[in-house]
């Protein structure tokens, strides 16, 4: 009896930890390691057939090295991929370390921060489909945006880079993404220790001094969880991508997708774990820059 | 067409091979079915009048459900997902329907599959009735173009079984046709101002910025062929089956005319297609005739433009699972031989679709109604939908004329090719360009 208390409670924290690591893997690391056999089996168009061959990898690649220095399918859709996740990243980080510095800083009741954090949650109340299909009467060809500019004599024609451009992709990627990192950066600063900006303050720092040498440092996990968020969203999307670009920008998970509509689960699996390499290689930069886990 | 309006749900099969999945969805599709059973016991989810009709949103109608319940007592209970997604769930969840409606053109991966059985003729009341587009491929004694997966090349098997096609007439039919039309291009004629008469009027320099194309590889590709064979480029031995060079030949057309910025927008479902056109971002594009309709309903004009080198057809039909048996199956007989018998052709001929069996349909119309839409004479009255809304006014004559004329012309149908992997690859590089 002893005994089995004893070993009871020297594994009681595995006890703990082991539903979730059940849920964990059956629903996450059980599909994956599925993901990744997939990728290398054959296929027909009706059926796969377990092996092990790289064609799937070498499909993906096809012609990479060949056709240089012109880029390749594979290199250019993720070149592009980068692209916007780069901007994104950028563009919501700015927004949303503004945005949630005013919460922060310069909102003093509690009340009133509560209100407004509620005021960034509202493009959330609609679907995500919704929310950029609603830019389309705005900036088109005969939206108002255009008519605006006509009206006003900016312009003398509609301008077409509005909608469905690297633009309007961007535009949808930050209306969608910046709350993202507003939660994370917001909730740092709220940690910091007002004592802190006081004694900045009183020690003669300028505002600018105080954010770059005191916040900015003091909010880097908020940016870092933030950034992986925002990053890990956009290189897997593919909705607003094909929304906004009007489906004439490549992206990895429309390779992906059209893969499985033809039933090449295999070549799609394949492109999968290429996307999943890549994004964890990101990951694993960022947290090189920041260790999460001792700032928490 | 192929109608989907739903974007693929994307779900991977994960690592199993085809007969463990099979074996996997029949014990899930059997504790779904005691589930049922315990759960509610008094829902007739059991029954075996209950039929589980997997297929496109588009022929689910709940006006064809309800009178089936009305004349035979059967209960449909639709399933509806993308055409994807439809033979997706033949092939990796053969259990889960117990009625398929499918398009043609995907049998030549279902019935590999060996997953589909064939359904016997001789059960079927209207067989030797059904148009003669299906079964020898001409409308009213004339041949009609058979490019692609013309239905009559795939639809009779060699056995119920088989899992090979049969060349002549079997008693085993693949899929019993349920509806069927000719595609064309959409046009905005208040915005073009001129007539269009050629499939290459799309990748024409004048509508820079305001054409439009399916991304839908496999319908896209014999779109653009019609295109890029109209515009005298290249002629296609079959555009439904093309050779690696012509995939690339014609994958290198589309690149240069979209690096030209020939086209606005890609669309994938019927209501992008129609976003687009209404709003006017497009003048020309591969279009689905509800979708002009659509268009139209909105009060913007929009005409499916009927081209001298003919339409892309496509046709979809029932099917039945090879394990379905017992009374299940009477009453998967009794449906299709009811949909035959000319309420649901009706149904479908008033919606712009031509129906399997057209003199059973033909009873169940008005003369007006018949000579408006299957004669190509001008509506001497209103001519409404099944819903009782408005399509036409009294004098309209329908785009493209009558059936003959209509079907008469049909150049090619939609296909599955011998190199789809590497059409699907060139087509994406065509979307990454």
């Amino acid at each position: 009896m002893r005994a089995i208390q004893d070993f009871f409670s020297r594994t009681l924290a595995y006890w703990q930890a082991a539903p979730m690591a059940l849920v964990f893997g059956f629903f996450f690391l059980l599909p994956l390691a599925a993901t990744a056999m997939v990728s290398f089996w054959e296929y027909t168009e009706y059926s796969i057939e377990p092996a092990f061959v790289l064609t799937n990898y070498s499909d993906a690649f096809d012609g990479c090295i060949s056709s240089l220095p012109d880029l390749c399918t594979t290199f250019r859709t993720y070149l592009s991929t980068l692209f916007f996740c780069g901007g994104t990243w950028l563009l919501t980080l700015i927004i949303g370390f503004t945005v949630a510095w005013f919460l922060a800083f310069h909102v003093r009741t509690m009340t009133m921060q509560i209100v407004l954090f509620t005021l960034c949650t509202i493009p959330f109340w609609t679907s995500n489909v919704i929310r950029m299909i609603s830019w389309i009467p705005l900036l088109g060809r005969n939206g108002l945006m255009n008519q605006l500019l006509l009206s006003l004599g900016i312009v003398s024609q509609p301008q077409e880079w509005l909608l469905y451009s690297d633009f309007s992709v961007l535009l949808a990627f930050v209306h969608l993404y910046t709350f993202f990192m507003v939660v994370p950066i917001f909730n740092s600063m709220m940690r910091i220790d007002r004592a802190l900006i006081e004694a900045a303050y009183d020690a003669g720092a300028s505002g600018w001094q105080t954010l770059w040498n005191v916040v900015v440092p003091l909010t880097k996990p908020g940016i870092t969880i933030g950034s992986i968020f925002v990053i890990t969203i956009v290189m897997g999307d593919f909705v607003t991508i094909g929304i906004m670009g009007g489906q004439q920008i490549a992206s990895v998970g429309k390779v992906i997708q059209t893969e499985i509509s033809f039933l090449q689960f295999p070549a799609a699996a394949a492109n999968a774990v290429i996307l999943l390499i890549s994004v964890l290689l990101i990951i694993v930069g960022l947290t090189r820059l920041v260790d999460i886990r001792k700032e928490l | 067409m192929s109608a989907d309006n739903t974007k693929g749900s994307g779900k991977n099969s994960g690592g199993y091979s085809r007969r463990t999945i099979l074996r996997g969805s029949a014990i899930f599709a059997g504790f779904a079915a005691t589930a049922a059973v315990r759960g509610f016991p008094a829902v007739k989810a059991a029954d075996a009048t209950t039929l589980r009709y997997l297929g496109t949103a588009v022929n689910q109608s709940a006006d064809i459900a309800k009178k089936v319940k009305e004349d035979l007592g059967i209960t449909i209970e639709y399933v509806p997902v993308t055409t994807d997604e439809v033979t997706k769930r033949i092939i990796t969840q053969p259990n889960s329907f117990d009625i398929v409606d499918s398009e043609y053109f995907s049998l030549k991966n279902l019935i590999p599959s060996g997953n589909l059985m064939g359904m016997d003729a001789k059960k079927i009341k209207y067989a030797d009735k059904i148009t003669s587009v299906f079964t020898t491929g001409t409308v009213n004694g004339k041949t009609i173009g058979d490019q692609g997966t013309a239905p009559k090349k795939v639809f009779y098997l060699e056995g119920q079984y088989s899992k090979k096609f049969a060349s002549s007439p079997t008693e085993w039919i693949t899929l019993i046709p349920t509806t069927y039309n000719a595609d064309t291009l959409g046009i905005r004629p208040d915005l073009i101002k001129r007539p269009i008469e050629h499939w290459s009027e799309l990748l024409n320099p004048e509508f820079k910025g305001k054409a439009s194309i399916l991304n839908i590889p496999s319908i896209g590709i014999m779109d653009a062929a019609m295109a890029i064979e109209s515009a005298g480029i290249h002629k296609y031995a079959d555009k439904g089956n093309m050779t690696k060079e012509e995939i690339d030949l014609t994958i290198k057309t589309l690149i240069e005319a979209k690096k030209a910025g020939q086209f606005r927008a890609f669309w994938s479902d019927f209501n992008e297609s129609v976003n687009l056109m209404a709003s006017g971002e497009t003048v020309i594009q591969s279009m689905w005739s509800p979708a002009v309709t659509a268009v139209r309903s909105k009060g913007i004009p929009c005409t499916f433009q009927p081209l001298k080198e003919g339409y892309r057809a496509w046709a979809s039909g029932f099917g039945l699972p090879k394990t379905l048996e017992g009374k299940k199956l009477d009453a998967a007989y009794d449906f299709v031989n009811w949909f035959l018998s000319g309420w649901a052709g009706a149904y479908l001929n008033r919606q712009g679709y031509y129906s399997a069996v057209l003199e059973t349909a033909k009873e169940f119309m008005q003369p007006y109604e018949w000579a408006y839409w299957m004669e190509g004479k001008p509506a001497e009255q209103d001519i409404h939908a099944p819903d009782g809304s408005l399509l036409e006014k009294a004098g309209a004559v329908r785009d493209g004329g009558s059936y003959d004329t209509r079907m008469g012309a049909i150049a090619c149908w939609n296909a599955v090719m011998d190199e789809n992997a590497y059409m699907v690859r060139k087509w994406n590089e065509f979307i990454a360009a």
